[in-house]
């Protein structure tokens, strides 16, 4: 067996010497997610008008969408459940609902990962205030 | 002469981390016999196919996969789409090949990856890797994810390209053109790769022909066979690249086919970018599909992928039948182990670059009545029922468990 090229070796060696590590040391130093990746959802109470297409298209069944009367919604999503596809964004016809890049969601409790939007306040208890 | 001495390799994680198991007739250090037994990964995916909406059936096929998504939902769709009767727009056709072609370059980063870990070249894994992700990063920022991309729609894909992504994909291509160059360089000329590769897996023409192995194991026994110019699908009609083939038949071959094939995905790519259409990048397909079924080929990182469909005018499938890469070149697996050293196993079996639960689709029973007297049918119920007996039997009771885990 021949040794190819020592010399490059060597200089490879020695760089690797003092080359940075291509690793970043995550949970210490914050990382950036990638512009236009999908993270956690986003509900637009006042936009949404209860057609429930996200709930139909939903893979997984991670977002129910319930009347809280008045034609007024409020949004569950289980984080748990969501696969962050983007498809409910996508069946959305009042885009109500939007992606956000927010991807740091684990929690301890499986409580927690059920998040819930409120709907809105009711209009008629703002006229009075 | 003493009797050969069977030994089971796996399932739990024999040679790359998913379960297979292996049995394997031993004289000696030579394997005489190989069988594979598969089926340890079954999800029932098919089956949960037709319980959801076509929609839904999209983003569920993607998950058969980890690392060629992309290939089986364009399979799912372009069959959708064709007993829709569909015309893709071109923006879409271009946009579903620009991401095929990443994903092939990062699967087969990967894979030169995994195969320099079974060879115990632990250095071109971290070189490999690092260099996969430069193209994770561009499909993060295409699709949205790094895997599992979701860019596919039914009738087109679901997010457009801007100049300034056409730009960092140009500039990427040429960085990840250049590593490339070097792993090149590198297979021609590192002793210790070329003498560990050689004259392992050793597969004939003929023998590739007999078994119906597909993808880069096929190509590199010298038979040019790839859907992308046999049954052009997306692009790649109007788009110029070579088959890239290699007669070495061994793993050293299928080496130099993928580290070909990554250069003309780089190709294929800067093809893409250049003459992207412009256009709409989506029509709109009704939620019900008319009755009809459809055969869609791709060409996956791994080799021919096969989907088919039946529709029944309803909004969900009435049949979905997936065939992976791997199921196709499983049984040149135990071909090229027998008669070889054991030593060589982790090697030949990742040289397939093999997707074992992408590969477990259905289960046939055969002769269920006939002359296996143990061998019966049953449903589902039962089969959970005698699962509860028999582990009571065991001493093991689960009803507390059931009770605690309850919604």
């Amino acid at each position: 067996m021949k040794m190819t090229r020592p010399g490059k070796m060597i200089s490879m060696v020695l760089g690797s010497l003092f080359k940075k590590p291509l690793t970043t040391k995550y949970p210490y130093v914050k990382s950036k997610p990638i512009e236009g990746s999908r993270g956690k959802l986003k509900f637009y109470p006042e936009k949404c008008i209860g057609c429930k297409l996200c709930m139909k298209d939903c893979p997984t069944k991670a977002i129910t969408i319930r009347d809280t009367g008045d034609k007024r919604f409020e949004a569950e999503i289980d984080l748990g459940k969501c696969i962050y596809c983007g498809q409910c964004v996508d069946s959305c016809l009042k885009k109500a609902l939007a992606i956000t890049d927010e991807f740091e969601l684990a929690e301890l409790d499986p409580k927690k990962l059920r998040v819930i939007f409120h709907a809105k306040p009711k209009e008629d208890t703002k006229e009075q205030t | 002469m003493h009797d050969n001495m069977e030994i089971p390799v796996g399932p739990q994680h024999p040679a790359l981390k998913e379960p297979a198991s292996f049995r394997l007739s031993l004289s000696g250090e030579k394997i005489m016999q190989a069988s594979v037994r598969l089926g340890y990964n079954h999800r029932g995916i098919e089956k949960a196919c037709e319980e959801r909406t076509y929609i839904q059936d999209l983003y569920l096929i993607e998950r058969i996969c980890g690392i060629c998504s992309h290939a089986h939902s364009t399979a799912f769709a372009q069959a959708v789409e064709e007993i829709a009767g569909v015309n893709l727009p071109k923006r879409a056709a271009y946009i579903r090949t620009l991401v095929g072609e990443l994903e092939r370059i990062h699967s087969h980063l990967l894979w030169l990856g995994v195969a320099g870990h079974e060879i115990g070249f632990d250095t071109l894994l971290m070189y490999t890797w690092a260099d996969r992700e430069i193209v994770m990063d561009i499909l993060a920022n295409v699709t949205g994810n790094r895997v599992n991309y979701g860019i596919n729609s039914l009738g087109g894909v679901r997010r457009d390209i801007s100049p300034e992504q056409v730009r960092q994909i140009a500039k990427a291509m040429d960085a990840l053109e250049e590593r490339t160059k070097y792993y090149i360089e590198l297979a021609s000329v590192e002793t210790t790769l070329i003498n560990r590769l050689s004259g392992v897996g050793v597969m004939s023409k003929k023998d590739v022909l007999r078994l119906g192995t597909v993808g880069p194991t096929a190509r590199a026994s010298g038979v040019a066979r790839d859907v992308r110019k046999d049954d052009p699908y997306a692009a790649y009609a109007e788009i110029n690249f070579n088959v890239v083939t290699d007669n070495h038949n061994d793993i050293y071959g299928r080496t130099i086919v993928r580290l070909g094939e990554l250069m003309e995905s780089f190709n294929i790519i800067r093809q893409v970018i250049k003459n992207l259409p412009d256009g709409p990048i989506a029509v709109k397909v009704a939620r019900k599909i008319p009755s009809g079924e459809a055969v869609s080929r791709y060409e996956a990182p791994r080799g021919e992928d096969l989907h088919y469909v039946k529709a029944n005018g309803t909004e969900s499938p009435e049949r979905v039948k997936v065939r992976a890469p791997t199921l196709a070149n499983i049984q040149s697996v135990a071909f090229m182990l027998e008669d070889r050293y054991l030593a060589d196993m982790p090697i030949v079996v990742a040289a397939i670059d093999p997707c074992f639960s992408c590969t477990d689709r259905s289960i046939a029973i055969k002769d269920a009545e006939g002359k296996g007297k143990k061998k019966k049918i049953v449903d589902w119920e039962s089969l959970r029922l005698h699962g509860i007996e028999w582990y009571s039997k065991q001493g093991i009771d689960f009803t507390a468990l059931n009770k605690r885990f309850k919604r």
